[in-house]
């Protein structure tokens, strides 16, 4: 169990201090898959990076059963379990995908383990993994490896930032299936994608750093736009 | 061959003993030991210090490995070596020095190459050096290569600078003719007071010539690097200019690169980036469990390719 519990976080503008997240309040139960939405600057994507430690909030506190990860670094909330794959992935000149797979699991894969972990996103380890990670590769290709790269992982706690971005031709229902399959995990996928938000169990929608409801998809999907853009029904843009 | 030659060896060709094939090793300016066989002969000159290295027409997967080593403090080593590669030949030449210097005085080496590739011909050539010792004196390596490239062959060229080279200017000069393709790999790690500076002049002579400079650099402590090119288009060709550093502590690392297409047909590019590790990769690495100490090895690491 993920446990967030009156967490506020507020940056400092030219002085003036911008709240970013309002005193959340949320739960996460192993074995079930979460979406968070919410129009863009409404918080989701800090929310995981306040998990992951990447950000610090500023009052409250993450705890994961029962255990404080506030005052963790990122690489001990790594060691903890919790997995990031990011919106925008980071990519590295010389560092190769195996090199990179490799870090993941702390141990050197063999070719087969490697078929496995990026069969996994529709692509062939032969033709990756002596490949470095940079901008040589397309980004639907960087993105679907960033993917790879986290499930490998085998957290206890997976965040996935908008991991439908830049997929290309890559087919929707390939990705579904991979929160689908990533199970006895609590998996959180920041989205405002429709069918993402379709497989979900609960969903959370945030507003302006507020939670404004929370729930499960059968009773939430209902309240959403059905454009699935991350708002209620029958509210204006923005 | 003792300890400290053995280390050097493999540093600097990977060699855990003596090759089979055609090799010369020098040490100290002298030969320590030498093979030529049928196809990859090896001749010493005859009025200057030196080899020439003659590869036949048609030698296909075979090496040459040429390191030297230099273990006496104060010694200044100057050699020439030649190169003639004949036509369809598809070799790899390891050259390469190691210096290790326990003295206050300073040890220099200082190799001058010329390679003669001949036509279709593929040549991998890599350069390792390599600094070892405590000593005050300084471990100095001013190489110079002059690469003169036939029809339609091809050069693939890797010099890397592992670590300890107090000082280094290193020169390289080359000439493509029609259809030639032209590989240059560099990776330069500078510490403590170190300085190196790198020159490529790249004249793209031949019709379809292609040439790709790529290096990358790190600098830590109060290294200095230096980096300049220049990339002539005198034809209808395509020139890459790269040039990447990583500063560390209080390093720097200047990058010069030029290109000019002197011909309308030309098409050259360059592209330098010059700046500490970025942020956001020590962070992913982070999230996979690396320290923040790990997450910057592993950058340095890759980026370096060592």
């Amino acid at each position: 169990m993920l446990e967030i519990k009156n967490l506020s976080y507020s940056v400092d503008e030219n002085g003036v201090k911008k709240e970013i997240l309002k005193n959340i309040n949320l739960s996460f139960s192993d074995d079930k898959l979460y979406v968070i939405t919410g129009n863009n600057g409404s918080g989701k994507s800090t929310l995981l990076k306040i998990i992951m430690g990447i950000e610090k909030q500023n009052e409250g506190d993450v705890l994961y059963n029962k255990k404080s990860l506030t005052n963790m670094s990122i690489t001990e909330r790594a060691k903890e379990g919790v997995s990031i794959a990011f919106q925008k992935p980071v990519t590295f000149k010389g560092l190769k995908v195996k090199d990179l797979l490799d870090i993941t699991a702390g141990k050197s894969h063999n070719l087969s383990a490697m078929c496995e972990i990026l069969s996994k996103v529709g692509l062939c380890a032969k033709d990756y993994i002596d490949r470095e990670l940079d901008e040589r590769l397309s980004g639907g290709e960087i993105k679907r490896i960033e993917l790879a790269m986290a499930l490998s992982r085998n957290a206890k706690i997976s965040l996935f930032d908008e991991p439908e971005a830049g997929i290309d031709l890559w087919s929707f229902d390939n990705l579904t299936q991979i929160f689908s399959n990533n199970k006895n995990k609590i998996n959180i996928v920041v989205s405002h994608q429709k069918q993402i938000l379709s497989i979900a169990d609960e969903i959370i929608l945030l507003k302006n750093g507020e939670v404004v409801c929370k729930g499960e998809k059968g009773k939430v999907l209902p309240l959403l736009d059905g454009n699935g853009c991350g708002r209620l029904r029958g509210e204006q843009n923005g | 061959m003792d300890r400290i030659d053995r280390d050097l060896l493999e540093k600097v060709a990977d060699l855990h003993k003596v090759p089979v094939g055609s090799f010369n090793i020098r040490k100290n300016g002298e030969v320590l030991a030498r093979n030529s066989t049928k196809e990859i002969e090896i001749i010493p000159k005859e009025n200057k210090s030196g080899i020439n290295i003659k590869i036949k027409s048609g030698v296909k997967n075979k090496s040459v490995h040429i390191p030297v080593l230099l273990t006496l403090g104060g010694f200044k080593d100057l050699v020439y070596n030649d190169f003639y590669v004949g036509d369809n030949c598809d070799v790899t030449i390891i050259a390469g020095c190691g210096i290790h210097n326990n003295t206050c005085k300073d040890s220099q080496h200082d190799g001058i190459h010329s390679f003669h590739i001949g036509k279709n011909s593929k040549v991998k050539y890599i350069e390792k050096h390599y600094g070892s010792g405590d000593g005050e004196g300084k471990k100095i390596l001013n190489p110079i290569t002059k690469i003169f490239m036939k029809e339609g062959s091809q050069v693939f060229f890797e010099s890397l600078q592992i670590e300890g080279v107090s000082s280094t200017i290193r020169k390289t000069y080359v000439k493509l003719s029609d259809n030639c393709l032209l590989n240059i790999k560099e990776n330069i790690l500078t510490t403590d007071s170190q300085y190196a500076k790198t020159f490529f002049k790249v004249e793209l002579l031949g019709e379809n010539s292609k040439c790709e400079v790529v290096s990358h650099s790190v600098a830590k402590g109060n290294s200095i690097q230096e980096f300049v090119s220049n990339v002539i288009g005198k034809n209808k060709s395509f020139g890459h200019v790269e040039c990447d550093g990583i500063l560390l502590d209080d390093a720097r690392v200047i990058s010069l690169p030029k290109i000019d297409a002197k011909s309308k047909e030309a098409s050259l590019v360059h592209e330098a980036a010059i700046g500490k590790i970025a942020g956001e990769q020590v962070v992913k690495l982070m999230t996979l469990g690396l320290t923040e100490e790990e997450a910057q090895q592993m950058i340095i690491k890759g980026f370096l390719n060592f």
